[in-house]
């Protein structure tokens, strides 16, 4: 008796899937192997990690008080800064390195800034900030503008390409200006996404804002590194939820904000 | 008359929609104003305005890279690529049940399990996998094991996000149909959901690779092991010919995934 089997989707050939699935277990066992682990240091660990596991549930809000405020604050005003500043210079970088509004040279020279800001990381951009304007929120300032840059950049770019041209060629007919071409036809098209985007990228700055502390660009991220590096993982714990408050309440905002605008 | 001639310059907005989005603007402009000022308290100005000399000194000492030093980090990129690529595994495995406790249509209980799931998607996605893997260095000591995990916790919250929001939209009518052949609930989400959700989810699976490969580049600041691991050294030492050449192989990598996932997810669509 034949039993009816369910149809493969991806690889309807036999003989493929089964190489397919060899490769990959091949690659989980050389992977694996490759993992050196000292399991006394992890046993020694373990202990650690059940303290953590008690800081994160019962957090400790008032040992670092004064370091837990003052690194939040300025997250947050790195964040508003960096975002207002990045957004701004993004919407030249996202004009420029759209194909159907810009001349060539110009659309080379944004789209290669773009990439090169998106490939790069922010925790290096921030090192080497950090090493040429001093240690403080101004590092961190400028390389979370970078970062923004490169993101709404790129985004903004592709919305622009995506445009209803019809409209633009409306405006053009009725001898409007450049500025007025960008203005009446583009930025209507792309204003609604362009909002929800310039939010997302808040979100973004402010959870990045906590890390590029590690490496001295101010921010929240100092005050859990030296947490975490003195063990105290109930403050630790205590910055650890505010983040995740801060960026919940961020993602509720912008969902409402979202919604009035369109 | 007058009052007909007015009107007759167009406007884009009405008046109280127009006041509306002048105080939008003007209360955005105050509160980057006020931000800016309390940001730069601490600002050293001088450190600020000496900075293009200090940009031309490192300029200068990181070139010619030391393209030699290569030799070393083929083992580090190795280490970086099983980290992506594990932590990316680890992570799709945990986020699979949460995806499908969190999703409207699949949850066992809306009021109980779905915030939960919901809380554990929101933590894993606000809290970086740097931080991640400072915790676990302290936790589980140095080495690609804690880069693994970070990356893993990380990418729960991403993939099940997206998981869970292309399972409420997938088509009932083949749930039903498959239901009422008297099928359990576990062979209802194996032929029915999971054939629906299988294209998605590889595709997922394959962007949060790719970002995984960027994130598993800097874990070795804080000594999580892979290519970072050698950026951190080689900064200590102020060796920058060495720094450049680890930079340009970081940026490489990235490109040659992101090209890769591209070109992998349009295979899949």
């Amino acid at each position: 008796m034949r039993t009816w089997e369910r149809p493969h989707y991806l690889v309807p050939d036999k003989r493929w899937r089964i190489a397919l699935w060899i490769a990959f277990f091949l690659y989980l066992i050389v992977g694996i192997g490759s993992i050196e682990v000292n399991w006394l240091r992890v046993y020694e660990g373990l202990e650690r990690g059940g303290r953590f596991v008690e800081g994160f549930l019962n957090p400790n809000f008032t040992r670092r008080a004064a370091d837990i405020y003052s690194g939040i604050y300025e997250s947050l005003t790195m964040t508003v800064t960096s975002t207002v500043v990045g957004i701004l210079l993004s919407i030249p970088f996202g004009m420029g390195a759209a194909r159907n509004i810009s001349p060539k040279p110009i659309y080379l020279f944004c789209r290669s800034f773009i990439a090169v800001s998106r490939s790069m990381q922010e925790v290096i951009v921030a090192i080497f900030l950090v090493a040429l304007f001093g240690f403080g929120a101004f590092a961190g300032f400028l390389t979370l503008t970078y970062a923004t840059i490169g993101f709404l950049g790129k985004l903004l770019a592709e919305e622009i390409e995506e445009i209803d041209k019809k409209q633009l060629e409306a405006i053009a007919s009725t001898g409007a200006s450049w500025l007025q071409r960008m203005h009446i036809a583009i930025w209507p098209q792309v204003m609604p996404r362009m909002i929800g985007l310039s939010f997302y990228r808040f979100d973004i700055n402010f959870r990045e804002s906590a890390v590029i502390g590690i490496v001295g660009a101010g921010g929240i991220g100092a005050t859990l590194n030296t947490s975490i590096d003195r063990y105290e993982y109930d403050s630790a714990g205590a910055v650890l939820i505010l983040i995740i408050l801060i960026v919940l309440a961020c993602e509720y905002l912008s969902g409402w904000i979202r919604k009035w605008v369109s | 008359m007058g009052e007909l001639e007015q009107k007759l310059v167009w406007e884009s907005h009405t008046k109280r929609k127009a006041w509306i989005v002048w105080g939008f603007w003007f209360a955005i402009t105050l509160l980057t104003i006020y931000c800016w000022v309390e940001m730069n308290e601490d600002t050293i100005w001088f450190f600020v305005y000496d900075a293009p000399v200090q940009a031309a000194d490192l300029i200068d000492r990181m070139f010619p890279p030391e393209w030699l030093y290569i030799n070393k980090l083929y083992k580090a990129l190795w280490d970086t690529l099983n980290i992506a690529t594990l932590g990316t595994l680890l992570g799709v495995i945990l986020a699979f049940p949460v995806a499908f406790l969190a999703a409207r249509n699949t949850t066992p209980s809306t009021k109980f399990v779905r915030p939960v799931a919901l809380f554990i998607i929101a933590s894993s996605r606000s809290i970086n996998s740097l931080i991640w893997a400072l915790l676990l260095v302290t936790i589980l000591g140095p080495g690609i094991l804690a880069g693994i995990i970070a990356i893993g916790l990380r990418s729960i919250g991403f993939v099940a996000k997206l998981l869970y929001e292309s399972i409420e939209e997938i088509n009932t009518t083949s749930v039903e149909a498959i239901e009422s052949t008297g099928a359990s609930r576990f062979q209802t989400i194996n032929y029915a959901i999971i054939p629906q959700i299988l294209p998605a989810f590889l595709g997922i699976m394959i962007f949060r690779w790719d970002i995984n490969i960027r994130e598993s580049t800097i874990l070795g600041l804080v000594g999580a092991g892979g290519i970072g691991l050698f950026l951190s050294s080689s900064m200590n030492i102020l060796a920058w010919p060495q720094v450049t050449l680890i930079i340009l192989v970081i940026l490489a990598t990235v490109i040659v995934s992101e090209y890769l996932s591209a070109k992998v997810r349009r295979l899949l669509i």
